[in-house]
């Protein structure tokens, strides 16, 4: 007896279709999960997962 | 021995715990000038129509997602390991990872910006990931590993 966060407030979750995905990016692994009741979507969570900052800074020094 | 033109490895470290000040800007007291206390960051989401880049300087509202439990301005980042070096790269990480909690953000959204709160909410980094939508649930972001290759932030 799990009671999960849902646009209809607390749910028991086995009440739910669960349904989990994962994309694989060059800079993310992605994991979504979404439940349902009948066809609606009642939450929907996403984890990102960085694998590498996608921002580098080159510290340059000039010559003469 | 021979001499090699560089920029010095210790001095990019420095830059990101604010150890030299080349210009004289406007700053938010630090409390004491001879152990100043750190700023706080936190994190802000855009939607996928937004335009957010190395052109944004500061935190801004426009283009941020809204919805049920998100506040404008987003979250605070954990900010417990100081900015440090490895090989010659000064690096750093959010030490948690940035997590929205029992949010509805219904338009996608895949960029966060990490900006300075206690400094004018200046600008520090723009990071972006395959587009999102989140339903009355959890959005977390995991931070990379805080090394040379992977930080999030990288002064090579």
């Amino acid at each position: 007896m799990a009671l999960i966060n849902t646009t209809h407030g607390q749910v028991e979750e086995s009440t739910l279709a669960r349904t989990t995905g994962f994309e694989d990016r060059p800079n993310e692994f992605v994991v979504w999960v979404e439940w349902k009741l009948g066809d609606e979507l009642v939450r929907r969570d996403a984890h990102v997962i960085l694998k590498q900052g996608s921002v580098v800074a080159d510290a340059l020094v000039g010559g003469f | 021995m021979a001499n090699t033109q560089a920029m010095c490895t210790s001095f990019k470290g420095e830059l990101l715990s604010g150890g030299h000040q080349f210009g004289a800007i406007t700053l938010v007291s630090r409390t004491s000038l001879t152990a100043p206390t750190k700023d706080s960051f936190k994190a802000a989401l855009y939607l996928v129509s937004a335009t957010y880049n190395a052109a944004t300087t500061a935190y801004n509202a426009t283009g941020e997602v809204s919805g049920s439990g998100y506040s404008a301005g987003g979250v605070a980042v954990t900010n417990a390991t100081d900015p440090s070096t490895s090989g010659t790269t000064a690096i750093w990480t959010p030490s948690a990872s940035i997590v929205y909690t029992t949010v509805t953000l219904a338009t996608a959204f895949d960029a966060v910006l990490i900006y300075n709160s206690t400094q004018s909410n200046k600008a520090v980094s723009v990071h972006t990931f395959g587009s999102q939508t989140v339903t009355a649930g959890t959005f977390t972001l995991t931070m990379p590993a805080n090394d040379a290759t992977n930080a999030l932030i990288r002064l090579a």
